[in-house]
């Protein structure tokens, strides 16, 4: 049984302008130990895919349909009890801008011990303890120190180490990373990623990478979802996603960035604009913007099809007989 | 001239030796001479410290190419491009624009028109109450090159066709743009006034993936159809990689190394260009997965207390007393090739 299976996940947001359809039809499932990797421009649907998980969406958003299944327990339609036992306690979850999720009124300390105070049957002073020891983990120096300090006497990177202390505090089994280091400069980046992967080995996590940054995924992802307009076009191991894609979007998103061998050559942008959420095409939502479309991808969205052994695209270009 | 007095042993030129023999050789475009950028902090009734911002830099940038200039947040990178166009008033040093020094009202006001910029955020940086065409027209007002208003409108609406943009989007407001189209606006604002020089600033970090190819190629093609000359700053370094011919690095406000591209990124001297490079996350999976990363301890010091002598002493894995004692110049280790270290032939 896998640790989380997400299936057919359907995430609205009821605005004012209409229903937004941010995630449309997500299905993937994770094992224990591996790191997933969920890539795509702002908008693709990543960020509400992982609140959907955690169901910390905003008040207008809401999980329309769809099955989220943590170890065999359904959580859409949990009870929040149920919830409260799961987030922070078996899964946690790093956001992005570690400058706004930490609490300035309160120390460092004090924030890392509620967590563990509230999950865990620890006393204050084993809490104490175990903070100590998570930001030991995390390479902060002089611990008891910085215990006892207040969020603005860190650096941004130091920031980011105490919000992977404060996730992984209660040893959780899945750790969601939301973009956790595109906030910061590119050699603390390196820092926390294989800091990241430590404890991932050392703890048998799993761990789920939102990221927009492939470099990032290729780092460290085992598996790899590519996301567009709320969808899911392209799912496979990493290997598969960076040598082998096939779909277009992922194939356009692979040559517009600049990589190492071709520095001579022209970079090959993804022509138009991303899409508008609230006017989506009927047919694949790519497909307006894609060098190859064919008149059935205008009319038609492909389904999900499966390319090789644990790679799957959704693109008709991969269907043989149309 | 060496200047023997402070560096006896060594013979390399340093950088200012190299600017004045330019004179000779064919003239650089933009000359920046121990260019000082200070700031005053009043952050208190009996505290007034100093903020070195941009501390003695020098470089050279020659008609038609691209100087990448990177750093990590922090390290002067912005402020050096915004003192060079004089949007603030530099603290000492002296910028050299097509053989004219640049000081006095009137020579900043002529070098605006030559030298322009492109901002990193293309949300702030686009007055939301007026429409693209005053957006793109503002600088041909005020440096009056427009003598009526047919003239103005033709001078927009080619604007807007070189980067891009529908001649039917002139009368909309910026909101109604997306972050890309936005700063294909501010790229025709800053091309308004014929440049011959334009600062980038992070010109594409703020928007996606997809579109920053786009983006990038535009400055390409506009650099090929109208001769400019770019100071592309980023902090993404493959962004940079791609489009400069030469690479500044800048740590807490000095250049540590400036050379071509390919030297920079296949075999850097210095050795925060080093960790830099080794940090980069490869878009490859073996060759992410197969690269060694040079980790450096510690974090990048405030620029208020900027460490004494070298400023990459206290993260620097070959540090030595002498390092913490003297900062090191700028000098060419190879023809073309710029690094401030004392121990550069030691340690590569």
């Amino acid at each position: 049984m896998a640790l989380l299976e997400v299936t057919d996940l359907h995430t609205s947001f009821f605005t004012d302008a209409g229903e937004v359809k941010a995630v449309n039809g997500v299905s993937f499932s994770l094992e224990k130990n591996k790191v997933l990797g969920i890539v795509g421009e702002s908008g693709s649907g990543k960020s509400v895919t992982a609140y959907s998980i955690m169901q910390i969406l905003a008040k207008t958003g809401k999980i329309v349909s769809g099955s989220i299944k943590f170890n065999g327990e359904e959580l859409v339609g949990a009870p929040e009890s149920t919830m409260n036992k799961i987030r922070g306690n078996r899964i946690s979850i790093i956001f992005q801008d570690p400058m706004t999720s930490l609490n300035p009124t309160y120390t460092i300390g004090n924030q890392l011990m509620e967590a563990i105070l509230l999950h865990t049957g620890r006393n204050k002073k084993e809490a104490y303890d175990r903070a100590v020891e998570m930001l030991r983990l995390v390479n902060v120096n002089e611990p008891e120190k910085r215990m006892k300090q207040y969020p603005y006497e860190f650096s941004g990177g130091m920031r980011q180490r105490v919000m992977i202390a404060m996730a992984l505090a209660c040893e959780p089994d899945i750790l969601i990373a939301d973009e956790p280091t595109t906030a910061l400069d590119v050699t603390i980046q390196a820092g926390i990623l294989e800091l990241m992967k430590d404890i991932q080995k050392k703890e048998g996590m799993a761990i789920i990478m939102i990221t927009h940054d492939l470099g990032v995924v290729a780092q460290l992802c085992d598996e790899v979802i590519v996301m567009y307009a709320g969808g899911i076009c392209e799912k496979g191991s990493a290997e598969d996603i960076f040598y082998h894609p096939k779909h277009e979007y992922t194939k356009g998103l692979l040559s517009s960035i600049p990589t190492v061998d071709d520095v001579y050559q022209k970079l090959k942008p993804i022509a138009g604009t991303p899409i508008d959420l609230l006017n989506m095409p009927k047919g694949c939502p790519f497909a307006p913007r894609c060098e190859n479309a064919m008149k059935i991808c205008i009319r038609e969205a492909a389904k999900l099809q499966k390319v090789s052994e644990g790679h799957f695209a959704r693109c008709w270009m991969n269907q043989k007989t149309l | 001239m060496l200047d023997e007095s402070k560096n006896p042993v060594k013979k390399e030129k340093t950088m200012n030796d190299i600017q004045n023999d330019n004179k000779n050789n064919q003239a650089p475009l933009l000359q920046v001479k121990n260019l000082k950028q200070y700031f005053q902090l009043n952050n208190g009734f009996f505290s007034n410290q100093i903020l070195k911002a941009v501390d003695d830099i020098s470089f050279d940038i020659m008609k038609g190419e691209t100087l990448g200039l990177v750093g990590e947040s922090g390290c002067g990178k912005t402020t050096a491009g915004r003192t060079i166009l004089h949007l603030y008033k530099p603290t000492a040093g002296d910028v050299i624009f097509d053989g004219e020094k640049i000081e006095g009202r009137q020579k900043i006001e002529a070098f605006r028109q030559k030298a322009t910029m492109v901002f990193q955020d293309p949300y702030s940086s686009l007055d939301p109450r007026m429409t693209v065409s005053d957006i793109i027209g503002e600088p041909l007002d005020v440096q009056k090159l427009v003598s009526n208003a047919s003239e103005r409108r033709e001078r927009i609406l080619y604007l807007m066709d070189k980067v891009g943009l529908n001649s039917e989007h002139a009368a909309r407001y910026a909101h109604e743009f997306s972050g890309g189209q936005r700063q294909r606006v501010g790229i025709a604002r800053a091309l308004a006034t014929r440049p011959e020089f334009v600062v980038c600033d992070e010109p594409v970090s703020a928007l996606d993936v997809s579109i920053q190819a786009q983006i990038i190629n535009m400055f390409e093609q506009l650099q090929e159809d109208l001769g400019l000359t770019y100071l592309f700053i980023a902090h993404d370094l493959l962004v940079v990689r791609h489009i400069s011919s030469r690479i500044a690095v800048m740590y807490l406000g000095h250049l540590v190394e400036l050379a071509s591209r390919d030297a920079i990124c296949d075999k850097p001297l210095h050795p925060y260009t080093k960790a830099l490079m080794s940090a980069v996350p490869m878009p490859d999976p073996k060759v992410a997965r197969a690269n060694k990363r040079i980790s450096l301890s510690g974090e990048i010091p405030s620029p208020l207390h900027a460490p004494k002598g070298c400023p990459f002493h206290t993260r620097c894995p070959h540090a030595t007393d002498a390092c913490k004692e003297s900062m090191p110049a700028l000098r060419e280790v190879e023809s073309g090739r710029f690094v401030a270290c004392h121990r550069v032939e030691e340690i590569n």
